[in-house]
Parts: structure tokens; sequence; C-alpha cells
């Protein structure tokens, strides 16, 4: 009870303390101010943006998985880069054989010229796929019906087109048993999806525009190869990322024949374990930004006792009174000890709303990526209380020094 | 009872350099409870470095200190600090006023240390100032306060743990004649409710007031003696003026044939002028 009343009396002498000399106090302070405002608009803008990819990543959809031939490291530039391209007979014994996925598309790109009426729109973006690919993208029609087996397996010129062809074409209002050309073919419209906002950066991002399906078969007839550009495939469970990624990749590795020693020319990457990425990406960021407040803290540390040196020093007599009222060594050394404390705890506060305030106003630039970024509750905590202990390091010397004085030598100061 | 005081053969010696000055050599003083000690001598004859050692603010190079009955020679700063604390209120010429708080927080700083409740602190504290009549002056600062009425508050602040022991070393050396007087009067007036007191002092009718004045000259005690303010040496004298004017009468009488009763009357004017005198100057 003594102890504790003694600490508030020190604090609130402390911050009396603090206000009387307050330009003194900032600059000692500064460093400390510096760091922890540092470390708060670092770590609230890492968390933001990591909340924000992630969010993104999850529209994206977190079942995906998608798979990519790639030319291994080894081989670079003595390869073409379509030479391992998945082929489609792999995606067939992917589909009938893997466990842990339970859809699978190959995606290949065209650009196609399209003809509607008098409207022509080249450059049109034309996907080729199978019929998974409304599962494994959420996207199913919004009217007609979606692409089914049949088309696929009779390379039927058939098509779907998302709600914007609508409106760039100017196809009817349910343009379902028209017909368009593409490429000079004629294509019968079968539905229509829904165009689906996907973020600047990511594939089929940006600006939406007029988009047709068709039939994975069909778009090979058109542009003659039996490769996909990549695949996409979707996990059973949503936990089951690593698992997948095993068994996809073992399944192509048995099939391309590698040995032991090859380098993979595929790669499996799911939603997932981006995710983890970015979220490592992120640590790493945290924990650097703590590096860099640890060194600044040292800074701020020094002038802390710098700071309380000079104020035992101009307090000698102040402290010879209160020994020979009766203050213990240990008491005069908790009350320069929480003088320090509170010192560098009012420049971490002062630090943290610096940060904070830094980083609302990136956060209410229009459209920021930062919009709902926030500082975690765990950072206030780590900066304070490092700030606390930066002070009871840093103080310790000092409050030594006082809690040693001869109380009569003190007394006899100046 | 034990004597609040019993020092024995207390030395100190300071080294400076290679030079040792020995401001103290060899004291033996016991005060009882409830004495008003004056201590007296020349600038540098050791006065003050008595009275720290006699208020565990240092301690001495040899010999040994009892107070109230427990050694206080030899402890750590802890246990001194203690005993300052609960034992002891010092009296500083120089006030010690912390500049920044009120008389009532100056006064109720010794209390900080000690195991009272915030609100019992206070009222402690308000209490001691009312009592050295300066109930008026609670919130006041030192630089809003005369020198005797900072002197009041050092010494209502000496007092807030009823100590068993006041020291004063030159409480009114800072003061003009009239405030000391002021500060005096409060001394004995804290005396007479059964205060044990010590003060250093330079000057003889400041002394006076006391029952007994210790003179030091180098670092040793060259007299000790009561004054005409106590009241068993008032007595004493009393009774031998008393006597000597009485065995004068007789011997008047005896030669002139002239009547006994007259000098029994001159000798109770005489005893009475003494004491009073003591009591008034
Ligand atoms: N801290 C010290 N270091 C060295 N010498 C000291 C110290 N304190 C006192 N002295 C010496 O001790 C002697 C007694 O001093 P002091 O007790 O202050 O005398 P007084 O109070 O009677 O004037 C003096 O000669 C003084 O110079
Ligand atoms: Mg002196």
């Amino acid at each position: 009870m003594t102890i504790l009343r003694l600490i508030f009396q020190t604090a609130v002498l402390a911050l009396g303390q603090l206000w009387a000399n307050k330009v003194r106090a900032v600059l000692t302070m500064l460093g400390i101010m510096i760091g922890v405002g540092a470390v708060i608009a670092t770590v609230g803008a890492t968390e933001g943006l990591k909340s924000y990819i992630l969010k993104e990543f999850d529209s994206f959809g977190p079942r995906k998985v998608w798979m990519d031939g790639t030319v291994p490291r080894s081989q670079r530039g003595r390869v073409s880069s379509t030479q391992y391209d998945l082929r489609i007979s792999e995606l067939l014994y992917i589909k009938d054989n893997a466990q842990t996925i339970d859809a699978i598309t190959p995606m290949q790109f065209l650009s196609g010229t399209v003809r509607a009426g008098d409207e022509v729109r080249t450059g049109v973006s034309v996907t080729g796929m199978w019929p998974d690919w409304h599962e494994i993208e959420k996207r199913q029609a919004v009217q007609g019906r979606p692409l089914i087996w049949t088309d696929v397996n009779e390379v039927r010129n058939v098509c779907l087109v998302n709600d914007k062809a609508i409106a760039e074409l100017r196809l009817d209002s349910d343009p379902s048993g028209d017909f368009i050309l593409l490429n000079d073919r004629r294509f019968l419209i079968v539905g229509v999806i829904e165009t689906k906002a996907v973020a600047q950066g990511f594939p089929g991002g940006g600006e939406a525009r007029t988009e047709l399906y068709i039939p994975y078969t069909t778009a090979i007839a058109m542009q003659p190869r039996d490769t996909a550009n990549f695949a996409l495939a979707q996990l059973k469970e949503a936990g089951g990322a690593d698992e997948a990624k095993a068994e996809l990749s073992s399944i192509l590795r048995r099939l391309r024949r590698l040995g032991g020693e090859d380098e993979n020319n595929f790669q499996v990457e799911t939603v997932q374990s981006v995710i983890d990425q970015v979220s490592r990406v992120a640590t790493g960021i945290t924990v650097a930004a703590g590096g860099l407040v640890a060194i600044s803290l040292l800074v701020g540390g020094i002038g802390i006792m710098n700071i309380m040196l000079v104020s035992v020093s101009e307090r000698t007599r102040e402290i010879g009174l209160r020994k020979a009222v009766g203050a213990r060594p240990s008491v005069i050394l908790l009350q320069f000890l929480v003088e320090a404390v509170v010192l560098c705890l009012v420049g971490g506060m002062i630090g943290l709303l610096a940060g904070a305030g830094l980083l609302l106003a990136v956060a209410a630039i229009p459209s920021s990526p930062l919009a709902d970024a926030g500082v975690p509750l765990w950072a206030v905590g780590v900066s304070l209380g490092f700030s606390a202990l930066t002070g009871i390091v840093f103080g310790m010397f000092p409050a030594i020094k006082a809690a040693r004085l001869d109380p009569i030598v003190a007394l006899r100061h100046e | 009872m034990a004597p609040v005081i019993d020092i024995k053969g207390i030395t100190k010696v300071y080294r400076v350099g290679v030079e040792e000055v020995r401001a103290l050599r060899g004291i033996d003083l016991t005060i009882a409870r409830n004495e008003f000690v004056a201590i007296m001598g020349a600038s540098g004859s050791g006065k003050s470095t008595l009275m720290n050692i006699l208020g565990c603010l240092d301690q001495p190079t040899d010999g040994s200190y009892v107070l109230n009955g427990s050694r206080a020679d030899r402890l750590s700063a802890g246990a001194l600090a203690e005993v300052r604390n609960k034992e002891i209120g010092f009296v500083f010429q120089t006030f010690e006023l912390l500049a920044r708080s009120t008389a009532i927080e100056n006064v109720a700083l010794p209390l900080v240390y000690s195991r009272l409740a915030w609100w019992g602190s206070r009222k402690r504290a308000r209490e001691v100032l009312t009592m050295v009549g300066l109930g008026d002056r609670m919130k006041h600062r030192p630089n809003q306060l005369s020198g005797g009425q900072r002197q009041r508050v050092a010494i209502a602040r000496a007092l807030v743990n009823r100590p068993s022991l006041l020291l004063a070393d030159e409480p009114t050396g800072n003061l003009d004649s009239t405030t000391s007087e002021e500060i005096i009067a409060l001394f004995k007036r804290l005396h007479e409710q059964g205060q044990t007191i010590v003060i250093v002092t330079h000057e003889e009718d400041i002394a006076g007031h006391a029952q007994r004045i210790v003179r030091l000259r180098d670092g040793k005690i060259i007299s000790d003696n009561p004054t005409l303010a106590d009241p068993i040496h008032r007595d004493y004298l009393d009774r031998v003026a008393r006597a000597s004017v009485a065995a004068a009468g007789t011997a008047i009488a005896a030669r002139e044939g002239g009547s006994a009763r007259e000098g029994g009357g001159v000798s109770d004017g005489v005893g009475g002028g003494v004491g009073g005198g003591g009591v008034r100057a």
C-alpha cells in the first residue's frame, strides 16, 4: 500500500515536473517519440496492407489452387517457355485421380474480334474452360444455362457472355439463343454470367469489359495446341492446401517421370500458401520495424539517462532532505525510476498518437489500400512496454546515484 | 527509563586528502527525557558534526550512541533512515523546505515515508501546522511565507511523526531577533508539553532559555551546566542565595543585634528575583 501510494505520488510529481519543463522534456523524449511513432506507423501500415491483400485474395477464392508448367532454373533459356505447359492428358488424369481437389479446369486465353449486328469489338478476352470453372470461380449462369460437358466433348460453338457484353454489344436483355460472331465463327449464346469485380493486379482485374467463355475444346480448335495456359482447381477442404500441393506435385512428377534429383517443371500454388507468404512478409517487416525501434529506444534511452542525471544533480538538496526525514535509499531509487518511466511513457504515448495520426492521415487518402488500417492493440502494448523498460534500464544508473547520496553531503550541495 | 541520548567516546575524523580533521575528539553526553539542552561553541568547534551524529544523519568514527535504549551507531543506511523517520525531528538553519510544495505538503513529507494512510497524514499535518500557529497558511508555498513562518513549517515537519528527540542546528541563525524570540518561545512551549529538545546556537540569550548549556571547543565538551531556566538548578541557586543571605543576616544581627525576620524577607526577594529573571529574560 505504502509503495503504491509512493509510486502514485511520485508519478504525479513527475508529471508536474514534466509540465514545468515542457521544452526540455520534449527534447529529451524525442528519440522515444520518433521510435514509437515510426514503429506504430510501420506496424499499422503493414497490418493494414496485409489485411487489404488478404481480403483481395479471399475474394479471389480461398479454396483456389492453380497449376502451371514452368521451366526449371537449370534449363532456363535452353527450352521454350511453353515446353512444360500443362497437358490436357495430365489434367484429365488429375481430374479422375486426385483426392484432395473436387474441381479442375484448364484455362486457355484468346483474344478475339466479336461482332453482334453492327457492333464490333476487338481484343475481347475469351476464356476456354471446362464446366468445373463455374464451381471454382463461384460464377453461375444468371440467365440461360452454364457450360456443360457435352459442349466440351462435342466441341460446340457455344459461349457464355458477361453482363458487360450485353451493354457493349447492344445485345438483347436476355441474349440466350442469339448468335454472335467470334473471329468470324458463329457462336450460340447459351447463358449470361455476372461480371466479377477483380482487383487490379490480379488475372482479369481492372476495368470490367466484354468477356466470352467458351468450351476448352472449342478454344484450342480455334488456336491449335493441346496445352493450357494454366489450370485452376478447387480444394476439397479449405484447410487442405498443403496436402493438395503434395498430392498434385507427386502426381505431376510421376506423370512427367521426374527422378528424385530433378527439379519440378511445374508449379502448384494455393491461395492459402500465398496468404501465408504475405503474412510472412508482413511479419518480417514488423520484426524489422521492431529492430529499428530498439535502436531508437536506445538512443532515446541515452537522452533519458542524461536528463535524469541532470535532474539528480539539480535536486541534490531535495534528495538530502528527503533522506533526512526518513526516505530509505530504496525509496529514493524507486522515486527516480518512476520518474524515468513516466518520462518514457509520456514520450511513448506522444509517439503513439503521432504514429496513429500519420496512419490515419494516409488511410484518409481516397482509395488508399490502407483505408481500414488501424493500430493493433498488441503494438500499443509492446511499444508502451518497451518505453517503460527503457525508462527502467536507463533510469537505473541515475536512480542508483541518487539513492547512494549521503544525506549530509547532499544537504550541503551548492 | 533509559535516557533519550546516551553517547560515549564519540569521535569524528574527516579525511580531506591526506589531512585528517578531527571534528570531535571524544564526547560523552547523556540527555534525559524532556530535557532542553543548548549546545554552544565557536564556529568550527564541532557543533554541527555532533548534531548530525545525534540526528543519525552521520555516523561517528568511533564511540557508541544509544538512542532511547537501542544502538544507533553502525546501522545500515536503511535502518538509519527508519530511525530518522520515527525518532528524530531535525530543524535546519536554512529551513530546507521543498520550494514547489505547499506548507502542508512540506509538513506531511516525513509521513510519506512512514506507514500512515494519506488522509491520516493530511489530518496530522494540519494538526501540527495549526499547533505552530500556521493554521491559515496551509496552502502557501515557501516563497509566500516569511522567514519565521518558514522555520515554523520546518518545525512542524520535524514534529509531524511525534519524534522522541527534536534537534535544531542554529534554528534562528537566519532570522532577526524578534522572529528568533518567537521561534524560541515555540521551542519552550514544546518543551513544556514534554518534548526533548537539543538546539545549537551562537547567542547566549537564546541559549539562556534552555535548561542546560553544553559548550564545545575543538571537538571536546569544555563545560556542561544547568541554566537559570532549569527549575532544579534555580531552586538550588535559590536555596544557596537564601542560605547565604540568611547567614549574612545572622552575622549582621549578631554584630548589630538587629531582627532575623528582616533578613529572611530579603532572602525571599533575592531568590524570587533570580528565578523570575531566568524565566522572563
Ligand atoms: N565534510 C567535512 N569534511 C571535512 N571537514 C569537515 C567536514 N564537516 C566538518 N568539517 C570540519 O569539522 C570541524 C567541525 O565542523 P562543524 O561541526 O561544522 O562546526 P560548527 O558547526 O561548530 O561550526 C571544522 O573544522 C570543519 O572544517
Ligand atoms: Mg554548524
